[in-house]
């Protein structure tokens, strides 16, 4: 087996102890507690009156335009890693590219927030 | 016994148990300084007499009490999706410690995606929050599930970016390899060679840009709206009871372990300290980092008072972002030009 595979199997098994943890110790306490649900206790909690309408409510959700932009600069961080790696071999012409790079989102940013995507007052 | 660990199953098996126990072992710690420095700074006691003396098995009494507490389930609740939620939570955080250079050699998987690895894993725990939230058919969950998302998008941008300045810095992204670039001398002082952190190599801007947005991450004050107690009784947990609530509760603060210890790592020398062998001493510098750094969030909590949502995104996007994109252009300049 090659390195290689070995990174992703250790990864793997990483997390998936994380959910075992999770399965075994929920499992153990399942020997211990009491289960008695009833009617009542199985209602959703909404400070001790009934609940009104269902739990999956419309909500406004401001931050979807955020999530937009998150995209962009995201997609933009992936980027950016591996010249910064390379950086010191590539020099002066790479260091200017990303520079130009970098100020080309950054009036993006300016734009969107100029545009009022963060004033919440409606 | 040197035999057997030359086979990779037995060893990843031995590694996975050793690493969890370590994490296990440094969150309940870190539950336990919580509750006392917490009452120091109020002016109390804190726990005083679970295990006989300063009430340290506090966070283990609390632990049996939960596993004899009964598990609700919501009626409304999307019954798979709740139950998954907790581990996908604990998954994620176990998985960044894959990374995580205790020394030289002390490395579950010295992967050269090292730090890119590491902000990826870690934001799976919110995933695992958000499926809590909206799994749980409540609205103060919902409301909960979707700040933490609202919180995870505004600021994973500053905390990649901020880690770009220590990867220009040293050239690579091996956690390994950065914690060995900052124990080069920095410069020559006379006969003395001066080593330093990248924290003090022109990287403070890079680690407050980071403590920043890991406490973000994290959910902790002053950024803890997606379990605000006041306004959401207890956010996307409200529904959680009894072990699964603790899996939740475990998994913060592993989080803060794992989080605590990439910034170690990243900008404080991980395992490194001068004069000290790093082979011998290494875990416990990183511990000692660790602690130091979840030392400072808990004194934060009883510093800061919560931010608003709007004022929340206003930071991330009007301040953290622009100046981590001007951390890197300074970085990458300083790089090239000497």
């Amino acid at each position: 087996m090659t390195g290689y595979f070995q990174d992703y199997i250790t990864v793997a098994v990483f997390a998936g102890f994380g959910a075992l943890l999770v399965a075994v110790t929920i499992g153990a306490s399942a020997l211990l507690r009491p289960k008695n649900p009833t009617p009542t206790k199985s209602q959703s909690y909404e400070c001790g009156i009934d609940p009104v309408g269902g739990g999956w409510s419309q909500t406004h959700v401001r931050y979807y335009i955020f999530a937009l932009l998150f995209l962009i600069f995201d997609v933009e961080a992936v980027f950016i890693f591996p010249w910064a790696v390379q950086l010191e071999a590539l020099g002066v012409f790479a260091l200017v590219e990303m520079v130009v790079f970098i100020a080309i989102l950054l009036a993006g940013l300016v734009y969107a927030v100029r545009k009022g995507v963060l004033e919440w007052e409606s | 016994m040197i035999a057997v660990l030359d086979n990779f199953w037995a060893l990843l098996g031995l590694k996975v148990l050793a690493a969890t126990g370590v994490i296990l072992t440094v969150a309940l710690v870190i539950i336990f300084a919580e509750l006392k420095i917490s009452a120091h700074m109020q002016s109390r006691v804190g726990p005083y007499f679970a295990g006989g003396r300063y009430g340290w098995a506090q966070p283990l009494a609390d632990a049996v009490k939960f596993l004899q507490k009964e598990d609700l389930v919501p009626r409304d609740a999307d019954r798979p999706v709740f139950k998954m939620a907790p581990m996908v939570v604990l998954a994620g955080t176990l998985a960044v410690f894959v990374i995580v250079p205790f020394s030289p050699d002390l490395v579950v998987r010295n992967l050269d995606l090292g730090v890119f690895y590491a902000l990826a894993a870690g934001s799976i725990g919110t995933v695992g929050v958000l499926m809590a939230g909206w799994s749980s058919a409540n609205k103060y969950s919902l409301m909960g599930g979707l700040r933490a998302a609202a919180q995870l998008i505004a600021y994973e941008l500053p905390l990649v970016l901020a880690v770009v300045g220590v990867v220009i810095a040293s050239g690579t992204m091996s956690m390994v390899g950065i914690v060995e670039a900052q124990a080069e001398p920095f410069f020559h002082l006379g006969d003395t060679a001066i080593r330093l952190p990248y924290v003090f190599q022109g990287q403070i801007v890079g680690f407050a840009i980071f403590m920043i947005a890991m406490l973000a991450e994290l959910s902790r004050t002053p950024f803890d709206m997606p379990i605000a107690e006041s306004e959401l009784v207890m956010g996307y947990l409200t529904e959680y009871s009894g072990i699964r609530f603790t899996m939740f509760f475990l998994g913060e603060y592993a989080g803060i372990v794992a989080m605590s210890a990439i910034a170690s790592t990243l900008f404080l020398g991980g395992y490194y300290f001068p004069g000290l062998d790093s082979a011998t001493f290494g875990p416990v510098v990183l511990l000692a980092k660790i602690g130091l750094l979840a030392f400072v969030m808990i004194w934060f909590r009883w510093t800061f008072p919560r931010f608003r949502e709007d004022q929340l995104q206003s930071i991330a996007w009007r301040w953290l972002v622009p100046l981590s994109l001007v951390n890197i252009a300074v970085t990458a300049t300083f790089k090239v030009v000497f």
